[in-house]
């Protein structure tokens, strides 16, 4: 059961189209897990409804109308294709929201070994200032402890983590900035699968952590 | 007869685009579903006068030139047109879902990046409706109850609230404009919202 979920000013920025596509995306994929937070979003557009209502209209131009109708009897554009089916481990694990970003199915993706019994594999998503990537941990696997200069957004797909005794299961979302200092341990039978979006370089505070710092080169 | 005009749509002259709260969210609703079962002209004209001149200063409050604005409220007009028939006035209220679509339309062109959307335009993917009580209240009772809460807002949360949706700024950016701390913009936040769920469950604030 889903206990850990955005701070509600984090779902309020995703409703009104306020935050940076990767962390959208961690709280659109998070949302689409959690019934209590896609609720949330569907009453913050209702927010944005009222606020469009209520806005002081600026006058289209003359011809904008007559524009607009020509464009609607015009070819409607190819309906991009629907993505290949993913396999059956893709389709449970992976929200709708992320699918996109994988390109392709879990089993397909090229993974980096960063050491300490993690992997990682970067999205399709690059945008200056983030970075957005899956991150599997063996069972029992500790990444290094480390503290962030910005912050860190992690939604757990499969598996779980621990950290300060409380536990993070799938649908799960965490946030830490420059305030935290992580001590991450993944399930010790299961491992953990997760998404994991960083807005700004990792800053080591173990001592060999900076060799298998999987931020480094940010 | 179409839905929308039997539902009382004033039937009005060309060139009366602009101005006021014209339409109401029983009228909007059965312009989009004429749009959508009838590909009805005619609908389209009305839904394009109410809300094209508001998409348009939506997008220039966030800073966007006028003739962009423009782009954006026409595109915005011809996404309604092409979606109008996955419009469900039990899911959402009419003005919310065209603020999904202004919305959407603004980070696409302006801002140049796409959006994680919580409906996948492939129908098979839709996340269940909403569960909630309030979800089942009718979307013009809805509506009125949050216009009653953000009419209320104290003047520091509402401006919070005007920033995150109309400036395109997220709650870090704010407090950087602002000058004020993290925490003081998310305890604004977090009053606002509380606010608008009290009003919503129809309690008194």
């Amino acid at each position: 059961m889903i206990r850990h979920h955005p701070a509600s000013e984090l779902v309020l920025d995703y409703a009104a189209g306020a935050l940076a596509e990767p962390v959208a995306l961690a709280v659109a994929s998070h949302a689409w897990l959690c019934p209590v937070c896609r609720d949330e979003v569907a009453r913050m557009e209702d927010l944005g409804g009222v606020l469009l209502q209520e806005i002081e209209p600026a006058a289209m131009s003359e011809a904008a109308l007559q524009r607009t109708l020509a464009e609607l009897s015009g070819p409607e554009p190819e309906t991009p294709r629907a993505a290949a089916m993913p396999d059956d481990e893709t389709a449970a694990l992976i929200p709708p929201p992320l699918r996109r970003y994988l390109g392709g199915s879990l089993a397909d993706l090229r993974w980096r070994w960063k050491g300490r019994g993690m992997r990682e594999t970067p999205l399709a998503l690059s945008l200056r200032g983030y970075r957005a990537s899956l991150f599997r941990l063996r069972p029992g696997g500790m990444p290094p402890s480390h503290r962030h200069l910005g912050n860190e957004y992690t939604l757990v797909l499969d598996g779980s983590f621990s950290e300060d005794g409380e536990v993070y299961v799938p649908g799960d979302f965490a946030h830490a900035d420059s305030s935290c200092t992580h001590v991450q341990r993944a399930d010790p039978e299961r491992g953990c699968l997760c998404l994991a979006v960083l807005d700004a370089p990792v800053r080591l505070t173990g001592g060999l952590a900076r060799l298998v710092n999987p931020f480094l080169r940010f | 007869m179409e839905r929308y005009s039997a539902s009382g749509a004033p039937a009005r002259p060309d060139g009366m685009a602009q101005g006021g709260r014209d339409l109401t969210e029983d009228q909007l609703a059965g312009l989009i579903e004429a749009i959508g079962a009838e590909r009805s002209q005619e609908a389209f004209r009305d839904l394009f006068r109410h809300c094209a001149p508001r998409i348009k200063a939506y997008a220039m409050k966030a800073g966007v030139d006028a003739g962009m604005a423009e782009e954006i409220a026409q595109e915005s007009m011809i996404a309604i047109w092409r979606k109008a028939a996955t419009f469900d006035r039990t899911r959402a209220s009419a003005m919310s879902w065209i603020f999904t679509v202004a919305r959407n339309k603004r980070i696409d062109l302006w801002r140049r990046e796409s959006r994680p959307e919580l409906e996948p335009d492939d129908p098979a993917l839709a996340a269940p409706a909403p569960l909630s009580p309030d979800a089942e209240r009718e979307a013009g009772e809805r509506q009125r109850l949050i216009r009653r809460a953000v009419d209320g807002l104290p003047a520091e949360q509402a401006e919070v609230v005007q920033k995150a949706y109309f400036e395109d700024k997220s709650h870090s950016a704010i407090s950087a404009e602002l000058g004020l701390p993290l925490g003081t913009i998310k305890s604004r936040v977090r009053l606002a919202l509380t606010r608008l769920r009290v009003a919503m469950e129809g309690l008194q604030a």
